[in-house]
Order: structure tokens, then sequence, then C-alpha cells
């Protein structure tokens, strides 16, 4: 065998895995395809009347913000699935069976990419979710076959690019407690952005924080996609910006993986 | 007085016979500020069990680290099974299985699964991967846990398991790192066999211990790792020869007296070894009646209350003693486990004595 059927081998017996543990302790996928649901419902029913016709005038109301709502609520879908992986992450590390990995001659991309890939899949798998419901309860996109593609062509690369970022900070973190902290704050991200009201409507401070944040271009874009909103710049800048957070985290990620253990 | 090598005779290690199985020369390795190792050479002789000997904290781990391509060295060339590890890591670990210190294994998956893992990243085809996970739950009497997941298991089924699944891939050379640390002797009868075994089997076994009794059983050679340097090397007799004599272990009734007996045979530098816990001094004596009668007639002149009196044969415990200046002295070093787990250890006060 070649060196890449190895370590496409050995990649796949790790995200098998990595889905075995994760259906023996289904934590991760709770919150990946649990929290948007419960904040969507939230929204929508609590909040969504109100926002509704402060976003589109009077006479709008809950639809409108629902459809507001679903491609922030898609990133917060991902931003959920980067607060899990970390602790994922320091589980193996602290467990020492990443260092079992360490001392066997496998391909050792395997070990990083095996977390990733099947972290990546369940944030897919919660936004599928989180579709079906919004779907059901009044969704109304406008966009063509071709644009949902677009659409979950983006949301992948997105959530490559996050997933990686969090795999580092699993690396980068001393136990599984700091992972879990460390992680923590990116859940918040989508709410400091375009995600549940526009950037204009926030105090000034915040308003540069959100329009310059990389979710929210990603917000923006999927918005245009699936709404037919404008998008100008911003499909550019989040392709960017996922371009830019995978190489820089995948990169992270790997020196601390080859580092020595502490 | 401190260099055991340049009076080695054994055989096994004679240049240009085999090629060694483990290769260290000049090893140096720091944390920070921290001279961990500082110069440490080792050889190990294909088929045979090389014990590493040392008190926490001494470096142990950190060899074993280095040696299984999971921390750089600093300074100093390091060959296992004829690779470098610098330059060819990955030769290294296809030669290699390595059991750390602390259990590397997957607690939500049950013994099989775990093996079967190791046999999928060994690449062995489905059959020879079943085959392969049934013997090795065979052989390490897993076979009615093997469908339970791996946190039901005890310390001593864990730790089975580890070693079982760093044999799935049938290494050259196995590194235990404290193998039987916290094992009641059961566990650790079992795994000195497994041990046993696999040198029979024609495989290289460097482990690391703090028992004497472990090194003794098992150890073809033995090398005492104390602050970053090797003390001692070579067969556990060798290093035995080195402590003429034997020792008498003094136990007095209270502190007071204790005290007392130790102030009046420091002068003389007649004290080997004192254990406040036990209230024992240990002073040199071979055990021949005349030593013993010398010894009870100075008990007799200095009025020393002596509750209890025994003559032990020299033992690693004695060498180490006479090499470090300290005994291995494991509750000293290592209160509640400095090592973080703080892991029982039921018959480490019995363990030396069962040498003798
Ligand atoms: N990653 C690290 N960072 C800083 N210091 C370290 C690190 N690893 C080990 N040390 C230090 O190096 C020294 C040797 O540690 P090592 O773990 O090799 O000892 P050991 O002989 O295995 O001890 P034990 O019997 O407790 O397992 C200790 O003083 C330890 O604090
Ligand atoms: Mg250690």
């Amino acid at each position: 065998m070649t060196t890449t059927t190895f370590a496409l081998r050995d990649t796949s017996t790790m995200l098998r895995r990595e889905f075995r543990r994760t259906l023996r302790y289904p934590v991760g996928p709770s919150v990946t395809v649990g929290l948007p649901i419960v904040f969507l419902l939230l929204f929508v029913y609590v909040l969504g009347d109100t926002l509704g016709a402060g976003l589109a005038g009077p006479g709008a109301g809950r639809d409108d913000y629902l459809d507001y709502l679903v491609p922030g609520m898609l990133v917060l879908t991902i931003a959920s699935a980067t607060s899990v992986t970390p602790v994922t992450v320091a589980i193996d590390r602290t467990a020492g069976i990443m260092d079992r990995f360490r001392t066997m001659a496998i391909a050792r991309s395997s070990v990083l990419a095996g977390h990733v890939l099947a972290n990546v899949a369940q944030a897919m798998v919660g936004m599928a979710v989180l579709v079906g419901i919004a779907l059901l309860l009044g969704f109304s996109p406008t966009a063509t076959p071709v644009e949902w593609l677009v659409t979950a062509g983006l949301l992948a690369l997105a959530t490559f690019a996050l997933i990686w970022f969090a795999v580092a900070l699993g690396l980068v973190a001393d136990s599984v407690e700091t992972a879990s902290n460390l992680a923590m704050p990116l859940v918040l991200l989508p709410f400091l952005g375009s995600g549940f009201v526009p950037t204009e409507s926030l105090p000034t401070g915040l308003r540069w924080f959100a329009e310059y944040q990389p979710f929210t271009p990603i917000i923006e874009t999927v918005r245009g996609l699936l709404l037919g909103t404008a998008i100008g710049w911003q499909g550019v800048v989040a392709v960017a910006w996922c371009l830019v957070i995978t190489v820089a985290s995948w990169r992270w990620a790997r020196h601390l993986f080859h580092r020595d253990p502490t | 007085m401190r260099d055991l090598r340049a009076a080695t005779t054994d055989p096994t290690t004679t240049p240009g016979r085999v090629a060694p199985a483990i290769e260290v020369t000049g090893l140096r390795r720091s944390y920070g500020d921290l001279l961990v190792l500082d110069g440490v050479d080792l050889t190990v002789t294909p088929g045979t069990v090389f014990a590493l000997l040392g008190p926490n904290g001494a470096g142990k781990t950190t060899v074993v680290n280095i040696l299984t391509t999971l921390v750089d060295a600093h300074g100093g060339t390091v060959r296992v099974a004829g690779h470098d590890v610098a330059t060819e890591p990955d030769l290294v670990r296809r030669s290699i299985g390595v059991t750390g210190q602390f259990s590397a294994i997957d607690d939500l998956f049950t013994g099989a699964e775990n093996l079967r893992l190791m046999a999928d990243l060994h690449h062995l085809d489905r059959l020879e991967g079943s085959r392969r996970v049934s013997e090795l739950l065979e052989r390490f009497d897993l076979v009615d846990a093997a469908d339970r997941p791996a946190t039901t298991y005890s310390g001593g089924m864990r730790r089975r398991l580890d070693l079982a699944m760093t044999l799935v891939g049938d290494p050259q050379v196995i590194f235990l790192d404290e193998p039987t640390t916290g094992l009641d002797p059961r566990s650790r009868r079992t795994m000195w066999e497994a041990v046993t075994e696999l040198v029979d089997d024609g495989t290289t076994v460097f482990l690391t211990t703090q028992y004497l009794e472990e090194a003794d059983r098992l150890a073809d050679r033995v090398a005492v790792l104390d602050r970053g340097t090797i003390v001692a090397d070579g067969t556990v007799d060798e290093l035995k020869r080195r402590v003429p004599g034997g020792h008498v272990r003094l136990q007095f009734p209270s502190t007071v007296q204790l005290d007392t007996a130790a102030a009046t045979w420091r002068d003389d530098g007649r004290v080997v070894g004192r254990d406040d816990r036990s209230l024992t001094l240990q002073v040199p004596g071979d055990g021949s009646p005349d030593s013993l009668r010398a010894l009870l007639d100075r008990i007799d002149r200095d009025r020393l209350d002596v509750e209890h009196l025994s003559v032990h044969r020299p033992d690693l415990d004695d060498v180490f003693l006479a090499l470090t200046g300290r005994g291995t002295d494991h509750d000293a070093a290592d209160p509640e486990g400095a090592t973080g787990t703080g892991r029982a250890d039921p018959d480490h006060a019995t363990a030396p004595e069962a040498v003798r």
C-alpha cells in the first residue's frame, strides 16, 4: 500500500472510532443539534413578533423574523460544534490514548483528521436538522438548487475552518476543563454579529466588532443565498476568512500535536 | 566507586556480536531550567529484559518518552531497533510497543473494541485481526470482560488491557513504564508472567520500576537512574556484589530511643539508614556470629533499648543506598503519589523483604 492509502485507511479507522464514541456518549450531538433548535424556538416564539415588526416594519411579524433568523442559527450550529470539539480532543490527549497513537506507525495526520471530519459531519447533520425544523415552522427561502448547494458548500467550508481552530484549542488546553472554557466564547460570536439583529442596530463599539468578525460575512452570505438579500463583497470576505482560519488553525494544531507531551 | 560499567563482564554486551536493541549515548534533556537527563548511556541486548530503576522524579518516564519518539532529546544519540529516533522515528515506531505509566485506553470502548482498534491501525485484515484480538483477550484473562466498557475495568484489568493493546502489532521492542505500580500481588504476577513469556519469544523488554523485587525477578540487567544520571549498571548480581556484607536493622520502642541510638552511632558513621515511621536504624553487618556479637556488645555498652533486630543480606535496596546515599524511599518522595494519581501501593512495604 502507498502512503496515501495508508493515510486514508487510518483516517477512516479514526473516523469510525469517533462515530462510535459519539454514539456511546452523545453529549456532542445534543449540544450541536439541540442548542440551535432551542434558540430557534425561543427567539421565534418569544421574541419573534416584536423583532419581526422591528425589522421589517408594522405588519411584519414572526414569519419574517424566522426567515431573518435561520442563517444566524445555521452559523450558531457551527459555533456549538466548535465548542464541543476541544473537549473531545482534550479527553483523548489527557487520557493518554493520543500519546499511544503517537508512538504507533500510523499516518499521524489521521489522528487529527478523524476528529475534524467527525465533528464536521456532526455539524452538517445538525444544520440539516435545523433547516428541516425551520421549514416546518414556516421558513420560506427563495434559493434555487444551485444556491442551496453553494450555501451547503460555504457552510461546510466554514465548519471545516472553525473545527480546525477548535482542535487546536483542544490541544493547547492543559485539561478537559480548560478546553471546555476556551471554547465557550465561540458560541457567543453569532450573537455579537448579524445573526439575530442587523448590525446597524447595535451600539457603535459592538457594531464595529460585529461588522469585522468572521461570522457576520458568513451569515450575510448565507442570508443572501437563501433569501435573496444583497451579498456584495460579503461572499468573498466570508471565503477569505474561512481559508485564513483553516490554514492558520491547521498549522497551529499540527504544531501542537507534534510538540512534546506535557 | 560509582561506575560499574568498567567492571562489567557480562558476555551479552560484548560488542560486535549482536546489534543492540537499544543504544543510548550521552542522552540529555531539560525541561526549562531543570536538567532532567544529564548524559545517560544505556545498551540493551535483543531478547533481554532491561530494568531502569529509580525513585520518583529520577527521569524514568522522560527516558521512555524519548526512546519511544514522544519527546525530543536535547543531546546525545538514541537508537532503537537499529534506527535513530531523531531521524527515523517512523521506522522506530514500526518496531516498538509502548505501555506508558498511565493507561492509554479508550474508556468508551469495550476491551475487545480497544484491541480491534489497534488491529485496524496495524492494518491487520479482518480475519487476522479477530484472531489476534481473541488470542490476546485469552492470554490476558479478559475474555469475560471483553464486551464490557473499559470504564468498568479494575486497575489490574486496565493495565492488562493496556499491555494487550501494546502487543497487537507484535513489536520487537516493548517499553513498560512502571507496569505494576498500584497493582495487587496477583495482577503483578500476571504482568510478570506476561513479560517472561514475551522474552521467551525473543522480544526485548525495557521496563522502569521503583520496585527492587520486580527488577530482581525480571531483569537481565539493571541500571539505576538517579537525578538524571546512571549511577550503576549491571546484572542484579553484580549490583549486589557492590555492597559487601549486609546490614542489620534495629527497631526501637520510641523516637526518643531511636534518636539516642542514631546520635551515638552517627559519630563513627555506622548508620546507613533510618526510618522514623518504623522506628528503625540500619547499621552495617554481614550476619556472621562475630559481627553480631560485636553489635550486641555495643548495644549493651551504650545501654540502647532495642526492641527487635533482624539481619538482612544485601539486596538492591542496599545497592541503592550505597550508590545514592539515600534509600529508594517511596513514601518520602511520593506523598500520596507525586505522580498525581494517589495510586494505592499495597505491597511496596513488603516488596524489598521478598527479595531476601
Ligand atoms: N513536561 C514536563 N515539563 C516540566 N517538567 C517535567 C516534564 N516532564 C517531566 N518533568 C520533570 O522531570 C523530572 C523527571 O520526571 P519523570 O517523569 O521522567 O520522572 P520519573 O522517574 O518517571 O518519576 P515517577 O516515578 O514519578 O514516574 C521531574 O522533576 C519532573 O518534574
Ligand atoms: Mg514516570
